[in-house]
């Protein structure tokens, strides 16, 4: 059984990835065939709502740093949001907080994109 | 001092498995009263070593076997993972630069830095055909 889940929703141009449960080597296939299914619809503003995740392994991070490039390059970004502590922890462990956008909540991320 | 107890779970070596190692190694260690956070982090550590074995060790073969064993004292938490494939040189390996990893589209390689970061001491050894990662957080 994988105990986890993404659910996808638009506002306006922005994508809003809503991942549930736990995010290791067995389950971050699914979040990298999502993200890779937007970029394939050139859905390039994303935001990642981590409110329901709760727990990350560096499988995990791994997919948010094989396509950071990417979508930056086409003029997006992968912003994340709403995470718990555990879950910032394992990302500012590994020095996550300085490269990538992550914002306290999903407006916040939502406004970054406007201005 | 003297480990009272040992427990032991040998799984498949996939990564269908890491959800139970984690709420193997999880159990025990509540059992023993650990702090949340110190539950989360031995998770996580567990997590990346086994998660290594599967994709390194193993190359993804799933014909074989992880032993995992758990073990306590009153001054120290261990955890031992053993397997009986390829095995990891520590000395080879070194801290990940993100900037560059991110850069060049590179993921992983941030197991062994995560496993150092949350335990207190790790040990690879080999004894013949077996590989031996011991984590220990002290209590």
């Amino acid at each position: 059984m994988k105990n986890f889940s993404i659910a996808i929703r638009q506002a306006d141009d922005v994508s809003i990835l809503e991942v549930s449960g736990e995010l290791d080597a067995h389950t971050a296939s699914q979040l990298e065939n999502s993200l890779k299914a937007l970029i394939d619809e050139k859905r390039h503003l994303i935001i990642v709502n981590c409110a329901k995740l709760d727990y990350i392994a560096s499988a995990g991070l791994g997919v948010f740093m094989a396509y950071i490039e990417d979508v930056r390059g086409l003029g997006g970004d992968i912003k994340l949001s709403n995470m718990n502590e555990r879950v910032y922890n394992v990302f500012d462990l590994l020095g996550f907080p300085t490269l990538y956008d992550i914002l306290e909540d999903e407006l916040e991320a939502l406004e970054s994109f406007k201005s | 001092m003297a480990t009272k107890n040992i427990h032991k779970l040998t799984v498949k070596a996939s990564t269908s498995q890491i959800a139970r190692v984690r709420d193997f190694v999880a159990e025990h260690a509540q059992n023993i009263g650990l702090s949340p956070k110190d539950i989360s982090e031995i998770k996580l550590a567990v997590d990346e070593a086994y998660t290594n074995i599967v994709k390194h060790a193993y190359k993804y073969a799933n014909q074989h076997h992880v032993d995992i064993e758990i073990g306590f004292s009153n001054s120290e938490l261990w955890i031992s993972l053993l397997d009986e494939g390829e095995s990891f040189d520590p000395n080879t390996y070194s801290e990940p630069d993100l900037v560059k990893r991110i850069k060049e589209k590179k993921r992983g390689g941030m197991g062994v830095y995560l496993i150092r970061k949350l335990m207190d001491s790790v040990h690879y050894s080999r004894k013949g055909h077996m590989n031996e990662i011991r984590m220990v957080k002290h209590l």
